[in-house]
């Protein structure tokens, strides 16, 4: 079974924060405790949409220490292809659910002397659970957090609370911007940079930092990038001798797995690497939209990452 | 989890842990931190000479210089760029205290070069690397002496400035065959007994670094 072992899991609480953003709260079906994690990892949540398998990654926001729950939050896209709006709607206290174990793509450096952390909007969860940790074992931290507005800067609160020295807030409605040069300028060697938030943010921030001289091993930044839409293409998969066709609203990973073919995936956002696979021919254009392959990669056109990327043209055989 | 890194790129060493190095190059930066021995001073000078920006990288300089194991003094050289900082200390021990002072009050954005002997840039690198700045990240030219430094695994005492295979640890006197195992940690070569099986029976040494 690809995406790894499961976890069977009950709705404890559903909490409302502000009008995008609703906090979900998980724990054993069996009552045992969960899995241990370290802060940056996410789980991915399988949901039966009306007959629609959806599987969306989400960042544990709960103390790691905690094992008696799992704690996430969901900001509602209203535009989006329908998981948050899934998990907003139908997901109530009680339901059975099933996660995936966790997996940390955005785990903090335990060398680093210091983490200086950026996030924009929902990014703010895997600091969450990172500042939980740090707050136990001691480590030093800044963190930098921006959000629209006052009513959608969820959790400020508790975090200026427990870090009022530690924590800045930001919000674009009263034209704040974080002073990133500024900042970057000012960081003790040995500091590591963490980033959670919009694409611009973090294309910004990265950019701004590597032009300043930070190297790229002390840059560390996680976004989730939903699948996205685009015109329906037919794909040949040769392991599998199949031929489908992949949907406007469908990822090629999904319309595999709706096909049977049990395709290997992680994070399902671009992000891990897991389900990258082989092109063995591509009359077309490769619509390439994940962060796992490297540039040359993109342009060779030799790989795919079924769960985010796409293709338009002719014919598209791949290894699966 | 597969993790992609991108490492100095040079030709695969004969074993994992045994260090490669690359040519410095001037990267942009704040700060500019340069250790040297020997005729590592030579790859400064080059590195310097390839910078869009020479003076600029130089007022922002600290270089830091030792003569290298086989007396080779390029001191005056260094001196005559005209950083910012320069700093000529009589040995390597000598220069790791102001080295440690000058790293913990370094700011991101500095850039590391260190170019001469292995046991300079690992001494060096083992410094930085200690304030979690990433090792991949620091550059490093070997340049003039290979004379190694090695860890007798048997006593852990080091022995600086080894030349030839097998020879006899300064510490314990057991005949150790110099390894390419590297640690980054210990910032030496791996010294093993190669006579603990028929003590006594010692290959001829060989002079394997100059």
């Amino acid at each position: 079974m690809s995406g790894g072992a499961k976890l069977r899991v009950r709705v404890d609480q559903v909490v409302p924060v502000n009008d995008l953003i609703t906090r979900f709260r998980f724990v054993a079906l069996d009552g045992s405790p969960l899995p241990a994690f370290s802060g940056g990892a996410h789980v991915v949540v399988e949901m039966d949409d009306h007959g629609t398998r959806r599987l969306n990654p989400y960042s544990l926001m709960s103390d790691p220490e905690d094992r008696s729950g799992y704690e996430i939050s969901v900001r509602r896209d209203d535009q989006g292809r329908g998981g948050s709006l899934f998990m907003h709607r139908h997901v109530t206290p009680g339901m059975e659910m099933v996660l995936s174990y966790p997996v940390n793509l955005f785990a903090l450096d335990s060398r680093a002397r210091k983490h200086l952390m950026f996030a924009g909007g929902i990014g703010i969860t895997p600091f969450l659970a990172q500042i939980a940790q740090l707050a136990h074992l001691g480590g030093r931290f800044e963190l930098h957090y921006a959000a629209r507005n006052r009513q959608l800067g969820a959790y400020m609160g508790r975090l200026t609370a427990a870090h009022p020295a530690q924590v800045n807030c930001y919000f674009d409605e009263e034209k704040q911007t974080i002073d990133v040069r500024r900042i970057l300028s000012m960081q003790p060697i040995g500091t590591h940079l963490y980033i959670c938030g919009p694409k611009g943010m973090i294309t910004w921030v990265l950019g701004t930092a590597e032009a300043m001289g930070w190297p790229k091993p002390a840059l560390h930044h996680e976004e989730f990038l939903a699948p996205g839409t685009g015109l329906p293409f037919d794909v040949q998969l040769a392991a599998s001798r199949k031929t489908i066709t992949v949907g406007t609203t469908q990822s090629l990973l999904e319309a595999m797995e709706a096909a049977g073919v049990d395709a290997p995936y992680l994070c399902r956002g671009g992000a891990c690497g897991q389900c990258e696979t082989i092109v063995h021919k591509c009359d077309g254009t490769l619509l390439h939209r994940d962060h796992w392959l490297t540039p040359e990669e993109h342009a060779e056109g030799r790989k795919i990452m079924p769960c985010v990327s796409r293709f338009e043209g002719k014919t598209l055989i791949i290894d699966r | 989890m597969p993790v992609k890194t991108s490492l100095t790129p040079v030709d695969a060493p004969s074993i994992r842990s045994r260090p490669v190095y690359a040519a410095l190059e001037p990267r942009p930066g704040s700060q500019h931190l340069i250790v040297a021995d020997g005729e590592g001073a030579e790859a400064v000078i080059e590195m310097l000479a390839k910078a869009n920006d020479r003076s600029g990288l130089l007022a922002t300089a600290h270089v830091m210089y030792t003569p290298g194991p086989n007396g080779s003094d390029m001191s005056a050289a260094l001196e005559a760029l005209g950083a910012a900082r320069f700093h000529r200390a009589p040995t390597i021990p000598a220069m790791l205290p102001r080295l440690q002072l000058v790293v913990a009050a370094a700011h991101m954005g500095t850039q590391f070069y260190l170019a001469g002997t292995e046991g300079l840039i690992g001494q060096a690198q083992r410094e930085i690397m200690a304030t979690g700045f990433p090792f991949a990240a620091i550059q490093k030219e070997q340049r003039g002496s290979t004379v190694r430094r090695v860890q007798c695994v048997h006593c852990k005492g080091i022995t600086e400035n080894v030349a030839t295979d097998p020879f006899r640890c300064s510490h314990c006197g057991l005949n150790l065959f110099v390894r390419d195992h590297y640690s980054r940690r210990i910032a030496a070569f791996q010294g093993v007994n190669i006579d603990a099986e028929d003590p006594g029976l010692v290959p001829e040494p060989v002079v394997r670094f100059k």
